[in-house]
């Protein structure tokens, strides 16, 4: 048992006034789950519109001179060309093509010459990502970690609408107009915010960067609306395993590449063409030569979910791969999983076996996302 | 006339003449949160106390019930292949697990009884 004392986000009064059913998390006090139960959220979330407490990931902003081209030796994205306002979706990589770490990566406009970026990564890797970046990146580029800033998300079919309603009173409210993948700088209510259209539920929404001070009024203000009720981490984590979506630290991790893992959509044409980013050797080979491992989506024939560790095997009853995240999936109705397997076996309709307390159940190798996505596309 | 024992784990136990009705408690199906799955025995399967007789899986995570005293399944609950969920909306009721014989009653001495269980659940 670590005696580390756990932190807790701005929001954490509010969560326990809503019931919330706290459990340690990446260093952090989170809420799991609020009355409603995972289920109940997962389904409202997909109907309505859930609003997450993520203040718990790790914002900065990254600044200085020609930033852009030193940055990209860190990533394998295509940054450079990204216009101000518009933000991808990379990884940070090590010399071996191992991911350090996944993050939004989001370009602002340029400020008396500097080219700026703003970063948002995960919670548990956060102190090792801006340590690595200042490391790599040297003393002339800024790295100004955001630590007085907490991150909403609001996720779901009625998120747009709800933004509207709650920020209506500001100049420069046109959410409705943001396309996926953007973010805006907006002075609100609620003092300066950046907001993202984007998030980890596969549904339309935002991630809303809020002062510390300023987070518990926006919740609470969002809260006012019907369509929105609090979402905690077990729902995420259902939603976003649906959606076909990476978890850091489960699926992902420092020995798995972004190709073996089906990130090669998130590198761009002049990346693989050019290299120069770390692990570029390794990530270029798997392009040209294929990975010989591969992390598939997996369905399992009957209703036994099939648990993150869970081994993979063959019909003959050879040792394929492993289970990396796997539950049931309330949208799905059904048990669903993700796992790394031998790339033989990686195409969708492979019959493969999970090995669930010593018994093989039939499963069938899956497209990803197991439900549709349902992002903003004008 | 039915006498219902419970154990630490939250299990239930409702004793129905020479056979006891096994299940978990309405605290226990709070705590997991909403059941997707539960694995069952096999009719005839024999258990020592303490065994690994079924395992009940929620959205969260997967967990073992133990047999709460030795005895042969005579009957499982099959409603639960189709609605897991039974398990949360009625669990003493029709969310029950399986019936085992009563092999040695003196086991069922070490269980708590009604009074018993509540003040257990009163100090957790």
């Amino acid at each position: 048992m670590s005696e580390t004392p756990l932190k807790h986000t701005p929001l954490d009064s509010l969560h326990r006034s809503l019931g919330a059913k706290m459990v340690p998390f990446a260093g952090y006090e989170m809420p799991i789950q609020y009355a409603d139960g995972i289920v109940a959220e997962h389904n409202h979330t997909r109907a309505a519109a859930g609003l997450f407490d993520v203040s718990h990931m790790g914002q900065a902003r990254l600044e200085g001179r020609e930033v852009i081209a030193a940055f990209e030796k860190l990533v394998p994205g295509e940054i450079a060309a990204l216009k101000p306002g518009r933000m991808r979706y990379t990884q940070l990589t090590n010399d071996e093509g191992g991911i350090l770490d996944d993050l939004m990566v989001t370009r602002l406009e340029d400020m008396l010459g500097d080219e700026r970026l703003f970063l948002v990564v995960n919670a548990a890797c956060k102190d090792a990502d801006f340590q690595h970046i200042g490391a790599s990146l040297g003393n002339l580029p800024r790295l100004e970690v955001l630590e007085t800033r907490a991150l909403l998300a609001l996720q779901g079919p009625k998120a747009i609408g709800v933004m509207a309603e709650v920020l209506k009173n500001c100049a420069d409210t046109r959410c409705t107009g943001m396309s996926f993948m953007s973010m805006r700088e907006i002075d609100s209510d609620f003092g300066k915010l950046f907001i993202s259209r984007c998030g980890y539920t596969g549904e339309d929404g935002f991630e809303i960067s809020v002062e510390a001070s300023k987070a518990e009024g926006l919740a609470r203000a969002l809260l006012q609306s019907d369509d929105v009720r609090p979402i905690g981490l077990g729902a995420r984590d259902t939603l976003r395993l649906e959606a076909g979506l990476c978890l850091y630290g489960h699926d992902i991790d420092t020995a798995t590449t972004p190709i073996e893992a089906g990130l090669i959509w998130s590198i761009g044409k002049r990346r693989r063409l050019e290299g120069g980013f770390a692990g570029a050797d390794v990530i270029l080979k798997q392009i040209a030569d294929g990975p010989s491992r591969k992390l598939v989506g997996l369905l399992p024939d009957g209703r036994a979910p099939a648990r993150e560790g869970t081994e993979i095997t063959s019909p003959d009853g050879a040792v394929i791969g492993k289970v990396t995240s796997g539950g049931f999936g309330p949208t799905l109705g059904g048990p669903l999983a993700m796992g790394y397997v031998a790339s033989e076996f990686a195409a969708p309709g492979t019959g493969v076996n999970l090995m669930v307390r010593g018994k093989a159940l039939p499963a069938r190798v899956a497209a990803m996302p197991f439900v549709p996505n349902n992002y903003y596309r004008p | 006339m039915s006498d219902t024992r419970y154990t630490k784990d939250h299990e239930f136990i409702r004793i129905e003449g020479d056979s006891a009705v096994i299940g978990i408690t309405a605290y226990a199906q709070e705590q997991l949160g909403d059941v997707v799955f539960v694995e069952l025995p096999e009719i005839g399967a024999e258990f020592a106390s303490g065994d690994e007789a079924a395992v009940v899986e929620s959205v969260k995570a997967a967990s073992e019930v133990y047999a709460p005293i030795s005895g042969a399944v005579l009957e499982v609950n099959g409603d639960l292949e189709g609605e897991p969920g039974l398990v949360n909306e009625d669990p003493v009721g029709r969310g029950w697990f399986m019936r085992l014989s009563v092999s040695d009653k003196s086991e069922l001495d070490d269980l708590m009884d009604e009074a018993a269980y509540q003040a257990h659940l009163a100090e957790l």
